[in-house]
């Protein structure tokens, strides 16, 4: 059953050099209890999007400026802020790449995690506390009792993160939104974080990881969007995705990842580099780069076609009438 | 025939079996005061007795978890940090006790690609100027300097009518890209990457990982190259040194490291990595979390963390044992009998 559902949403910066759109013409749904990955390098919008599904895109410069977007039967972009406010935090939740930033700097972990419980459900203090350090020692925290005393600075960045998926999932959310949620960690520390994330996620729980790694997603997804240019190139179920790429753009992106080798290696590259927003080329943005592209690429946008069951992808090599690949 | 100091001064570091790079017993020790008024200093043993050579036209990488002392050995190689003890034979002269004069024409053969490329261009000057003011400084130009950039951006797959732009306008592969033009301008003999391709996105690593290798093919290069990135590190040198807690627990070639890891640790770091498409992360290997550089645990460093730890690996420092050009620094292993 689909619990989110996003419709060609659009969102615009102003900038000095003009309309920027960091994210055009999106749609994609979530069910209940998935683990959708949106994949894609800097600047293609995976994060924009997220921050666009709960409107935390910072106005002005930024402006969601078309789409809707479905959680159970509310358009959040139309909600009273009142009502947006009982969402966040309660049934949509976020875990950023930064815990340090995304914690207040201030104030101790224990009274963070209250205030988070206070703001959403009726709760004596004491039983909310009780309640936080109990989350605490649910994500692994060594000496919890000890710890609702800290300050963040005070913890390591593996442990502010549980922090923070402490905080996103102590509320029972329907949807967490995970933005690189392990990128600033080391590797050891995020495959700890991996399995923290798999166990502590109820089957109800649905996760939307927004990353640029795809070893991450093959960790934690069911299905895999990917963003090139600010627009959807290819969406399909994991296995799908990796074994049988069809978007020019993904097939480059999985052979460019360093596996591990046996020494030097040349690796496969995307040759040169991803367009600016404010001077997208006409037609496939990918067109640049990518080593099939003809002349209906330049003159026609390609749009999202089904290639095989639950397999999306935006490109005209894809299409029906298209020779074999 | 009488060879002059500049003709010796100009040749490439070849000699076969003469390590380019020597380092024995480096330490590099940072005092650190609690408190404004506290009068007790901590220690903290960045870089702990490391070991280890680099032949010319070699590339050694190094990994280990933020904090392990890598970049701080990294820094120590280039004079950025000073040494508490040990030695550094850099072409066959004591880089650490070096005059200063000395030190500056060494200079010339060590060079240096930082992690942020931004950062390490200075915004006020154009590609030309940056990538050719080493040249000036050690008056190697032998044509004007738009001559010397243009060649040099060619070489790194950049548009030479690009010299007069600035670091600003460039994305962040070319940045790198102009960071690596610098760094080879003095026809080097090392140059030691700090995270240099962590920054970049998925595609535009392969391409400056394709650019340094063969970079190291056409000018002779040998690299350290430093990184978190074990997947990264295992497609660029040709033997790895795994750090932990300022020390080296285990060194060997690629193929070994990768497939027939002998430390734990290396294990663990190896258990750690997704590879999409192929293998998930194993989640049984990979418990802990490094402790603080302040204060690290009696014995051996890792045995908090460590699956296979002993009794004897809580109070004793693990020996060291040499296999074929492998070495690993634990208790499991009997010296020198592998």
């Amino acid at each position: 059953m689909t619990l989110l559902s996003v419709n060609n949403l659009a969102v615009e910066f102003a900038t000095d050099e003009g309309m920027l759109r960091a994210v055009d013409d999106v749609s994609f749904h979530i069910n209940r209890g998935e683990s959708l990955g949106l994949v894609g390098e800097s600047g293609c919008g995976k994060s924009v999007t997220a921050l666009g599904l709960t409107r935390l895109i910072p106005s002005p410069p930024g402006r969601i400026s078309a789409g809707e977007v479905f959680f159970e039967s509310r358009d959040l972009l139309r909600v009273e802020p009142p009502e947006l406010r009982e969402v966040r935090g309660n049934e949509i939740s976020m875990i950023f790449q930064e815990p340090l930033s995304a914690l207040s700097p201030l104030h101790r972990i224990g009274k963070q995690m209250v205030e988070g419980i206070g703001f959403h459900r009726r709760m004596p203090q004491k039983q909310a506390w009780q309640y936080a350090l109990s989350w605490l020692q649910k994500v692994g925290i060594p000496d919890a009792p000890g710890r609702m005393h800290a300050y963040p600075f005070q913890l390591s960045g593996g442990m502010q993160q549980r922090v923070m998926i402490a905080m996103a999932l102590m509320l029972s959310p329907k949807l967490i939104i995970a933005d690189e949620p392990t990128t600033a960690l080391d590797v050891t520390t995020q495959a700890q974080i991996f399995g923290l994330i798999r166990e502590m996620k109820q089957n109800e729980t649905a996760l939307l990881l927004i990353t640029h790694d795809m070893g991450v997603v093959w960790e934690m997804c069911d299905r895999v969007i990917v963003m090139y240019a600010s627009r959807i190139v290819e969406s399909a179920e994991l296995s799908e995705l990796f074994s049988r790429p069809v978007h020019p753009y993904t097939r480059g992106l999985l052979e460019a990842i360093p596996g591990l080798a046996r020494g030097r290696t040349h690796l496969k590259d995307i040759p040169g580099q991803v367009p600016s927003p404010l001077r997208y080329p006409s037609g496939c943005r990918f067109r640049d780069r990518c080593p099939h592209a003809f002349e209906r690429c330049r003159t026609e946008v390609p749009g999202l076609v089904e290639c095989a069951a639950g397999h999306w992808a935006a490109c005209f090599l894809a299409y029906p009438d298209a020779g074999e690949l | 025939m009488k060879i002059n100091s500049k003709d010796r001064a100009k040749a490439q570091w070849d000699a076969a079996d003469v390590p380019l790079l020597e380092v024995s017993d480096l330490k590099t020790w940072f005092e650190v005061k609690r408190g404004i008024f506290s009068r007790k200093a901590e220690q903290i043993r960045a870089v702990d007795g490391v070991t280890f050579s680099l032949m010319a036209n070699e590339t050694i990488g190094l990994v280990g978890e933020s904090g392990c002392g890598k970049t701080t050995l990294g820094r120590t190689l280039l004079g950025l940090e000073a040494a508490s003890g040990g030695s550094v034979f850099f072409r066959g002269e004591p880089l650490l006790t070096l005059s200063h004069r000395r030190m500056k024409a060494m200079r010339r053969r060590l060079q240096v690609v930082f992690q942020d490329p931004l950062s390490s261009l200075n915004p006020r000057m154009n590609v030309m100027d940056i990538v050719t003011e080493g040249l000036l400084q050690f008056r190697m130009l032998t044509d004007s300097r738009e001559v010397h950039a243009k060649r040099l951006l060619r070489e790194v797959g950049l548009d030479e009518e690009m010299i007069y732009r600035f670091p600003h306008e460039f994305s962040g592969g070319q940045r790198q890209r102009i960071n690596v033009a610098r760094a080879i301008s003095l026809r080097p003999d090392l140059i030691i990457c700090d995270e240099a391709v962590s920054a970049l996105d998925v595609s535009i690593q392969a391409q400056v990982i394709n650019l340094l290798l063969s970079l190291q093919q056409r000018h002779h290069l040998s690299y350290l190259f430093i990184s978190h990135d074990l997947s990264v590190v295992s497609n660029i040198a040709d033997r790895i040194a795994v750090m932990y807690l300022g020390r080296i627990v285990e060194i060997g070639k690629t193929i070994d490291i990768i497939e027939k890891p002998l430390h734990p640790y290396t294990r663990m770091l190896i258990a750690a990595i997704p590879v999409a498409g192929q293998k998930r992360v194993d989640q049984e290997m990979v418990t802990g979390e490094t402790p603080s550089p302040a204060a690290p645990p009696n014995g051996c460093h890792f045995h908090p963390r460590c699956p296979e730890a002993m009794p004897v690996c809580r109070h004793a420092e693990p020996p060291e044992a040499w296999k074929n050009g492998h070495y690993v620094c634990c208790h499991m292993y009997r010296p020198n009998s592998g």
